[in-house]
């Protein structure tokens, strides 16, 4: 059919007429779908207890994203994922025992206060999810730090690193290390515990395994550069390999820091977070390099009070961040290296 | 003459969907003038021509109509036989109105062009000069600086190399891979006349890997030229096209921040500003038409004509067989730098490189949000600034702060925006800032 070429109503704005297609709401799609693998791997290791924390997390956010725009008088913003994100992330990040209660107050200050209070997706300066775990770990420490949620799940898992106690890899560690005994053995039986996930910890990071299948994805959608989780795990990995080195005795190998923690979850997912990462390459890599020795200074000093290190770690460099990004801001094409 | 990829690669751009295949195989068509031609006095950079015709005047093709205005400007010449029917107003792509004479076109095929210069090697270089300003030469790349001016370094900037600019790294267009491929001769003398202008050593042709067609046919018209001329095969991205980006890829000089080309001993012509440039000298022709590729999904019959400057889009769709669908975006030029326009009256001009029509499926309006500090921006943007952070100056109307990181050194060229997941208008944000920098500063040099 001829049409009429007299139409005179056309769009008139400013170039590029052309876009890649990229959206916000594909990107925290992309990151969903990256933690589908993790939140199965929570399911089957710590079953009830992890739907009814991510379905309790991921309600309470995306319901309190959208109380605070109507409050605020803003455009509404839950379509574009964000704060679906924000709530599996901080569920993967509780112990499954927690109560619902505490996981509802724990959403309610991710979402109310370390994101829309600062003006919501974007202007946030950390990231909601480890903002909210840091509060209910200060607020709500022995629920936060008690690791015997699924009973059948510690049921596996004792026996295998202790027989006694239902403590976390490190935090076994920091109790060896403040009491100055002899650091518990980690057997390949542990490690690959430690890898597949059937081992205690917060719901979604104990699975390396499957936080490495999404991490594939997230790089392979590009949604990730390399650039923060290498220097993180490198620097982590050469830490702990130099204090491994200088005393076998007050120090684990190396794989067992990079397997235990949260430390893969945190890399991968956390301090990849954009709005509160560095937005050059170089400034990724100090990011990174500076999360690692955080991490592994909150866990090897043997006074700490916490034994993994990885929330507060990013948490500092989150805030640090806009001085990352007015330092390393790349060479203007023209001027001299 | 060898042909040999570009030895070094710019940090960024981004990759469009390039959509040629909709007129790269179609020919040069020369149109049949239009009855009415509406030339525009403004087609170049700098100073408007000044219409030197009345109304009732008979003008051949050929006649000066405008004349040159200023250091910075570039004389208008009729494109065809016929009356001067009004001395004007017209609209141009950008918006802005300018002068322009509307020409009632006669059958007549009479012409006023200029004695040729055939032993141009036997002629002094300032009659070279004054005869590709007198042609009213301009980069028909898309900005239109006068060429006499750009040939006419001061003698403390010597250039050693000439870069011909075929990239044509803008989605959808095809012109200047047509005259590459059918006047690669011509275009061979024309760069022979810009080396021997400005005493220069090295000839080097960029072209994208995407045409490979054009680079054999260019390879062909240099095969016996033995030193100091390459073709520099440029991946295919974009924007491999723009000057700055291309010295860097063909000899790995940056042009310092605020320098121009002739700062590294380099001048950049694009091929179809180096056809016009042969024709100025060797056959005494003043520019009065150029090759515009009419595309986009929404034409019937997608073509790359030869018109006469001041033919309006109108009359050039219709060549094209009019609209198979219903266009809700016309651009002039391509869609990473072309103006969005809001009619179709709009002569053509001697930048005019293109006119893309694009239906509704083709285009999408977006509602800018927040930036998520994502650095694709950052990765892409071809000039290592920072557009995020720019653009957030910006909103914030602090002009000062996004001057000190490199506001200035914006090209443009909408890789950040092409990019940008949150839709953020950062070319607009960008341009609007430059204007205000740009303000501000002839205020202060008024004061002065």
């Amino acid at each position: 059919m001829k049409q009429e070429i007299a139409t005179e109503k056309y769009i008139v704005s400013s170039s590029p007429h052309a876009h890649i297609g990229s959206s916000v709401e594909r990107i925290m799609l992309d990151v969903l779908i990256a933690l589908t693998p993790a939140f199965a791997a929570a399911c089957y290791f710590f079953g009830l207890s992890a739907l009814r924390l991510t379905a309790v997390c991921v309600t309470s956010c995306v319901l309190t994203e959208w109380v605070c725009r109507v409050m605020m008088r803003r455009a509404n913003t839950i379509s574009d994922l964000s704060a679906a994100v924000t709530g599996l992330l901080l569920a993967l990040n509780l112990p499954p025992s927690l109560p619902t209660w505490m996981a509802v107050t724990g959403s309610i200050f991710a979402i109310g206060i370390s994101k829309q209070i600062f003006g919501g997706l974007g202007y946030n300066v950390f990231n909601p999810a480890l903002a909210a775990r840091a509060f209910m770990l200060i607020s709500f420490t022995g629920a936060m730090t008690t690791w015997s949620g699924a009973e059948w799940a510690t049921t596996l898992a004792r026996g295998a690193v202790d027989a006694t106690s239902n403590a976390t890899p490190l935090g076994l560690i920091k109790e060896a290390l403040k009491a100055g005994a002899v650091l518990p053995e980690f057997g390949a039986n542990t490690v690959m515990r430690l890898f597949t996930g059937n081992i205690n910890g917060c719901i979604g990071e104990t699975s390396a395994l499957a936080l490495l299948i999404g991490a594939g994805w997230l790089l392979y959608r590009k949604v990730i550069t390399w650039h923060i989780p290498f220097a993180y795990i490198a620097t982590v990995l050469i830490y702990a390999s130099i204090a491994y080195i200088v005393n076998p005795q007050t120090a684990v190998m190396p794989h067992i820091h990079l397997l235990s923690g949260g430390l893969i979850i945190g890399a991968f997912f956390m301090a990849t977070d954009m709005v509160t990462s560095p937005v050059t390459k170089r400034g990724m890599l100090i990011f990174g390099v500076g999360c690692g020795l955080v991490t592994m200074v909150i866990r090897t000093v043997k006074t700490g009070a916490y034994p993994e290190g990885v929330s507060f770690a990013i948490l500092f460099m989150n805030a640090i961040t806009p001085l990352i990004n007015r330092g390393c801001r790349n060479k203007v094409f023209g001027t001299k290296s | 003459m060898k042909t040999v990829p570009s030895p070094y690669q710019f940090k960024g751009g981004v990759h469009p969907e390039y959509c040629k295949e909709l007129s790269n195989t179609c020919s040069i068509e020369k149109i049949n003038v239009p009855a009415i031609l509406t030339v525009p006095m403004s087609q170049h950079l700098g100073a408007p021509a000044k219409p030197c015709v009345a109304v009732g005047d008979t003008v051949r093709k050929g006649s000066l109509i405008g004349e040159q205005n200023g250091f910075i400007s570039a004389p208008v010449h009729s494109p065809s036989c016929g009356t001067v029917k009004a001395v004007t107003q017209s609209q141009s792509a950008s918006g802005r109105l300018c002068p322009a004479i509307v020409i009632e076109c006669s059958d007549s095929d009479e012409t006023e062009f200029m004695q040729p210069i055939a032993e141009w090697r036997n002629v002094n270089k300032d009659t070279l000069r004054t005869r590709i300003g007198e042609a009213g030469v301009v980069g028909m790349g898309g900005a239109g600086f006068p060429t006499r001016v750009k040939l006419s370094p001061p003698s403390d900037k010597p250039i050693d190399t000439i870069i011909l600019n075929g990239a044509e790294c803008e989605p959808y267009l095809t012109s200047d891979h047509q005259v590459m491929l059918e006047h690669a001769d011509k275009i061979r003398i024309g760069a022979e006349i810009i080396k021997y202008i400005l005493g220069a050593k090295t000839v080097r042709i960029a072209i994208e890997d995407n045409k490979s067609d054009a680079i054999q046919a260019m390879e062909k018209a240099f095969a016996d030229i033995n030193h100091g001329t390459a073709i520099n095969v440029l991946p295919t991205s974009y924007p491999q096209g723009s000057e700055k980006q291309q010295i860097y890829n063909v000899t790995g000089r940056e042009v310092p921040r605020g320098g121009l080309p002739m700062d590294v001993g380099c001048v950049v012509e694009n091929v179809s500003t180096t056809l016009a440039i042969y024709d100025a000298v060797i056959n005494g022709h003043p520019l009065t038409e150029r090759v515009i590729t009419i595309t986009g999904e929404a034409v019937t019959r997608p073509a790359n004509l030869l018109a006469p400057f001041g033919t309006s889009y109108r009359d050039l769709i219709e060549v094209c067989g009019g609209l198979k669908q219903q266009a809700a975006k016309v651009i002039s030029g391509g869609p990473m730098m072309g103006f969005a326009v809001s009619s179709l009256d709009i002569p053509t001009g001697k930048t005019t490189s293109g006119v893309v029509l694009l239906p509704h499926n083709r285009t999408k309006q977006f509602t800018s949000q927040a930036c998520i500090a994502c650095g694709r921006c950052v990765d892409a943007c071809p000039m290592g600034l920072i557009p995020s952070e720019l653009s957030q100056f910006i909103e914030a109307d602090d002009i000062e702060n996004a001057e000190q990181i490199a506001l200035m050194d914006c090209i443009e060229c909408g890789s950040c925006a092409f990019v940008c997941p949150a839709h953020r208008p950062l070319v607009q944000h960008m341009r609007r800032a430059k204007a205000v920098v740009m303000a501000r500063r002839a205020a202060a040099r008024a004061q002065a």
